[in-house]
């Protein structure tokens, strides 16, 4: 197995075995089975299917959860460092990923009782079953506390109205977390396909995230039955589910940006114009050092935010600037790579520009950049700008 | 069936290798080393055996504790337990093949599987080293082959075919490549692999009966090649222009 990706630093020999053969598994099975057909789905709109169950087998789902309900039990670099792997494929590869592990098995571990952990939790790591999360609703994207998703009490449960958007996973998912309130609270519950009432029709005309199912979510009357409902009261609630997915996130971004600054380096080698190499040229040098040079922050950044995670004192507000540092940086790179392939950076033999359309959704959603920017500025001002 | 899979580390194949100061050995610092390509066809076929007949899988390399890593890979990818066999400084070929016989003689396994080739001294010998120092039958490059009780049927690659061997349990055999698609450690596997133990054992003190006079890196020059019009040379120039000037 070779080792793959840049390594400025030298931070691939501050990692354990176990996270040196997470990186190695996850990055052989994305050269040998997402790289060769991403291409084709993502021109095509479709989710590769049969990838999920691959990355079931592979053990990427809910990673960090304990074996036995399925899970790998791994730390959370190792998570890290799989969602860098999938995202080196595609950034809705590693959606999938991202959704099924911190948004759906995390909150059902953290928040269920053991009885519905037990139901779902092995399902969802075999992907037997598929999840989605709903928070987000068309009027309610950076704002979710002003959600109209509603439930109210019915005898030996609850009854949910309301709609979600931009819902990956929605149409393809057995069961959506979903985030309403209930007498003025946000609660969570556990909406399972086939339910009366819950449909979830796929959202159409993307330009990014195109091999990735986004969806609406929605709810008339749905009878909702009492263990189906999240132990959790609050904005708190899904707000630390998307702490998990932020942390994901914060590392995959380092993979797309990988897979553009090794496009980059490879293509500035063997570019001939004026009779050399462009790579001979300075203008494209600095721009090959100045991706090696984010892409290393990116990495320590990271490397760090994971050890925190891991020994317990990570705070969400750390998450947000890896998110908002680690995306943005990502997405200038993909556009500088687009620029430095001239005209073969927009031709889908080269990841280019799959990367940097998936990077728009990638920066906005899960916190947009601007969102991270100010959560960062109410922490160290102590001022919030955006109540 | 018991099992023994003999592993080695080399270098990953991206390194870039220098010669150390001795000017016999290659400059270990700052290269990455990994399980021996050729190793991962064993370590499957071993798997798969399991898989087949039941038994154990014992994955097995000589060298220090830097080789661990590998046993762990071997770990990962299911074999039952691993043997880290001391390995002495000067070591060739033959004390290499003598500690991993002396070991195996006292675990009498069923088969031994080896890789074709470890990719960094390119020896080719140890499979058929191993057989003759056990006194067991060995077969090398096996590119596929069936167990039918205790006899063997392999074929294996040979200059422009293939040669179909037989032979018996217990026996020696090294793997080809496309002898199977080696799995991924599935992640699960990676951290059960923790809790597996590796033995140390200490290697034999065979002396080393060649010795390494000196090595150096092969001369790059730039050199011509000539090719004609045969459907063949025009499938080698796609090849050299693709693979090896790559511009197209």
């Amino acid at each position: 197995m070779a080792i793959h990706g840049c390594d400025y630093m030298g931070i691939y020999d501050l990692l354990s075995p176990e996270e040196k053969m997470v990186q190695e598994s996850v990055s052989d099975f994305v050269d040998n089975e997402v790289l060769p057909i991403i291409e084709k789905h993502y021109q095509a709109g479709t989710f590769p299917m049969h990838l999920a169950e691959k990355m079931a087998e592979l053990g990427v789902f809910g990673i960090t959860l304990p074996q036995e309900y399925g899970c790998a039990g791994a730390n959370n670099v190792c998570y890290g460092l799989a969602m860098q792997e999938l995202e080196r494929g595609d950034s809705a590869v590693r959606s999938f990923a991202s959704v099924q592990s911190s948004l759906v098995m995390y909150p059902i571990y953290t928040y269920g009782s053991e009885e519905i952990r037990r139901k779902w939790l092995p399902k969802l790591a075999s992907v037997q079953a598929i999840g989605c999360f709903g928070l987000t609703e068309p009027d309610f994207g950076s704002n979710p506390s002003g959600m109209i998703t509603n439930a109210v009490k019915i005898d030996g449960g609850y009854l949910l109205n309301g709609a979600k958007m931009w819902i990956t996973n929605g149409t393809l998912a057995d069961v959506a977390v979903v985030w309403a309130k209930f007498e003025g609270k946000v609660r969570g519950f556990l909406v399972e396909k086939g339910m009366k009432g819950f449909t979830a029709p796929e959202m159409k005309g993307k330009h990014s995230l195109r091999a990735s199912v986004t969806s609406e979510l929605v709810f008339q009357d749905v009878e909702i039955p009492e263990e189906n409902v999240l132990n959790v009261e609050g904005l708190r609630g899904p707000l630390s589910c998307l702490t998990q997915a932020r942390y994901g996130i914060s590392w995959g971004a380092i993979g797309a940006a990988l897979a553009c600054y090794e496009s980059s380096l490879n293509y500035a080698k063997s570019r001939i114009q004026f009779d050399k190499p462009i790579a001979s040229f300075q203008l494209v040098q600095e721009k090959l050092v100045y991706m090696l040079n984010e892409i290393t922050k990116a990495q320590l950044l990271c490397y760090h935010l994971g050890r925190l995670k891991d020994a317990g004192t990570m705070r969400p507000q750390q998450v947000s600037m890896a998110k908002r540092n680690n995306v943005d940086i990502a997405i200038q790179i993909a556009r500088i790579a687009r620029d430095l392939h001239g005209a073969n950076g927009i031709l889908d033999e080269y990841p280019i520009m799959r990367h940097a359309n998936n990077l728009e959704s990638v920066r906005t959603y899960e916190g947009t950049h601007d969102i991270h920017t100010l959560i960062l500025g109410a922490d160290i001002t102590g001022i919030q700008a955006f109540s | 069936m018991n099992i023994v899979v003999c592993v080695s580390q080399v270098p990953d194949t991206t390194t870039k290798i220098a010669i150390g100061a001795d000017g016999k050995t290659i400059e270990k610092s700052g290269v990455k080393f990994i399980l021996n390509p050729y190793d991962e066809y064993a370590i499957e076929e071993g798997l798969q055996l399991k898989e087949k007949f039941g038994g154990t899988v014992t994955a097995l390399t000589v060298g220090n504790d830097s080789s661990k890593d590998i046993l762990r890979t071997a770990l990962a990818m299911g074999a039952d337990k691993a043997v880290l066999i001391s390995d002495s400084v000067n070591s060739d070929t033959f004390a290499i093949a003598s500690s991993i016989a002396d070991y195996a003689k006292t675990v009498a396994p069923d088969i031994i599987i080896l890789g074709r080739q470890s990719i960094d001294y390119d020896s080719f010998a140890m499979a058929s080293m191993v057989g003759e120092l056990m006194n067991l039958p060995s077969i090398s490059m096996v590119s596929s082959w069936t167990i039918n009780g205790t006899s063997i049927t392999a074929e294996r690659d040979i200059e422009g075919g293939k040669e179909v061997i037989e032979t018996s349990l217990p026996c020696v055999i090294s793997a080809q490549k496309g002898l199977n698609n080696p799995r991924y450690p599935k992640l699960p596997d990676i951290m059960k692999a923790k809790s597996k133990p590796i033995d140390a054992v200490a290697g034999a003190s065979v002396p080393a009966r060649v010795m390494t006079v000196s090595m150096e890196l092969p001369q790059t020059q730039r050199r011509g090649i000539i090719l004609n019009d045969s459907e063949h040379d025009i499938t080698e120039l796609v090849r050299l222009l693709h693979e090896d000037a790559k511009v197209i």
